[in-house]
């Protein structure tokens, strides 16, 4: 399907060397939309000098090498490529199953992700793995996705006294977001389960899982290998 | 071939020019806090951009070379000694095994950097050996650490050239720093900016190479600090909640929800990465995007006019 951006972005430079394509305050599937179309359609006809493209909820950075690529190029080619971006059909979304050993040990918050909710706890762990989640964006850490798409019911702040090491691959909620933790790390998301799969490995050729615009989904594990 | 650490600095780690392309995945480039004296160090020695160097900061570092080599030190706040004897920063000096290279912490500045022809072998990570600590791609070095070395019978280069003085970055203990204005300026009135570009500002101890956070004049936002969280660079100047500046350096997160008011100048980040905390008065003034892509031609232009052969390499840093 061939679409016109709507709303139309704006376009913000940041420095001499970035510039932001700015879609505003809302945060949606249909802007991430746009984003991801603009995102892939620059990838596919990329200019030299773009060192970086860093998509997030309702924009994209770009940062460039304003010795290569002058900012009125690539103005001139983001608004060309903004009148007619390609909203990707589904089959060339990336899926990954993500396996989760929810409760216990590895989830110490869902207990409470249950009592706040009004869900016994395998009703929460049902909805969960019940999600499609889109990568909306990455950032905080290397690996971190925010994901899109967390059933609202599940919703939970998050605690009020942040855990000083939250191992990796714990699986969290915190508001209307879930994610994985990549590292460990501090921090005061409501832990439900855990992953044994990496989400970032520097020493492997693919060393990021997850990637801006991927479907996420948590399939519950019965532990069978130890964590 | 190997450097060994004698005294490890607070702040001392292996860096090349950084890591690019994974800011979409949540890494950020890391690389040397001043690029300007890295670079030169790195072309004093006929090193190429993506060969690594030694950055020390805030404190005393000492190194013992087990080989004959080429080195160049760069940088503020440092008085570089071999065996005892003054050496000037900012030209090539030769080392012979067993000698002791010494960067002294002295007021004038924060960082230095030490470049080794042929560049320090330590491990790559993601095409960069930028170390990351926090994401466990290298760490912070310790006494006894060795950094093997690359060897080389022949230097292109030879000891005793010099970067001359009007191709460094012009230091003041009180920088005037050239920001571009956005690319939230909207969020800040135009009595705001009279205060930003009036009043001078102090580097936090609280700082760091994620982000140098400044103490100064209360910068309020006309409609609250927060947006939608967004891709972040370096130099962003962004206003929390609290009013307080943070500047975004090479480890800062790739993204953040807080609005930003200017963004500094490639040029003079090495004047405000050298300011010293509780001790610099920082001032602002505002330049076009013209104005500061001019700033840093001229910068890469002076490795470019005492290069040899290599001019090309040096001018995309």
């Amino acid at each position: 399907m061939r679409i016109k951006s709507e709303p139309s972005p704006r376009l913000l430079p940041v420095g001499e060397f970035g510039l932001l394509i700015d879609w505003g305050d809302t945060v949606s599937s249909l802007i991430n939309d746009q984003v991801r179309a603009l995102d892939v359609s620059l990838e596919a006809h990329s200019l030299d000098g773009i060192m970086e493209r860093v998509p997030a909820y309702a924009s994209l950075l770009l940062i460039y090498d304003p010795l290569v690529l002058h900012q009125s190029e690539l103005i001139t080619h983001i608004n060309e490529h903004l009148s007619e971006i390609q909203i990707k059909s589904d089959h060339n979304i990336r899926q990954i199953e993500i396996p989760v050993q929810y409760g216990g040990d590895y989830g110490p918050d869902l207990a409470s992700v249950a009592a706040h909710t009004g869900f016994s706890e395998s009703e929460v762990v049902e909805r969960h793995v019940s999600g499609f989640y889109r990568v909306g964006m990455m950032g905080f850490m290397p690996g971190f996705a925010y994901l899109l798409g967390l059933d609202s019911e599940l919703e939970t702040p998050r605690l009020k006294s942040p855990r000083t090491n939250i191992p990796a691959g714990s699986i969290g909620i915190a508001g209307q977001q879930t994610g994985i933790y990549p590292l460990d790390s501090p921090g005061g998301w409501q832990i439900i389960g855990r992953t044994t799969v990496k989400l970032f490995d520097p020493l492997s050729d693919t060393p990021f899982l997850l990637a801006p615009g991927d479907i996420v989904r948590f399939v519950e594990s019965d532990g069978g290998s130890p964590i | 071939m190997k450097l060994i650490v004698e005294e490890a600095a607070l702040w001392m780690s292996v860096q090349d020019r950084g890591r690019y392309g994974y800011q979409r995945f949540g890494l950020p480039e890391s690389g040397p806090m001043d690029w300007w004296a890295f670079s030169a160090a790195s072309w004093l020695v006929g090193n190429q951009p993506m060969q690594a160097g030694l950055e020390c900061g805030f404190s005393t570092a000492s190194l013992i070379v087990d080989c004959e080599t080429l080195m160049a030190v760069c940088g503020a706040g440092y008085h570089l000694s071999v065996n005892g004897r003054t050496l000037p920063m900012w030209m090539s000096f030769s080392v012979r095994k067993g000698d002791q290279v010494r960067l002294q912490k002295v007021a004038g500045g924060n960082w230095a950097y030490l470049a080794v022809a042929g560049g320090i072998q330590s491990e790559t990570w993601l095409g960069s050996r930028s170390t990351y600590s926090r994401a466990g791609l290298g760490a912070n070095l310790a006494i006894g650490d060795h950094l093997p070395l690359k060897y080389t019978t022949q230097h292109t280069h030879s000891a005793g050239r010099s970067m001359p003085t009007h191709a460094r970055p012009h230091y003041q203990r009180d920088p005037l720093i050239g920001v571009i204005p956005g690319p939230h300026q909207e969020r800040f009135s135009a009595e705001i900016f009279d205060l930003f570009w009036a009043e001078s500002y102090r580097v936090s101890t609280r700082s760091d190479r994620m982000g140098y956070r400044l103490t100064g004049a209360r910068l309020n936002h006309r409609t609250g600090p927060d947006l939608v969280s967004q891709g972040m660079m370096i130099g962003q100047i962004q206003i929390p909640g609290d009013g307080q500046p943070i500047v975004m350096m090479p480890d800062h997160p790739t993204t953040g929800g807080y609005t930003s008011i200017a963004v500094v100048s490639r040029a003079d980040r090495p004047l405000l990465v050298q300011a010293e905390p509780g001790l610099s008065n920082i001032n602002f003034r505002p330049v076009s995007i013209a104005e500061a892509q001019e700033s840093y031609a001229a910068a890469v232009a002076g490795f470019q006019n005492h290069s040899d052969n290599e001019e090309d390499l040096w001018l995309h840093l």
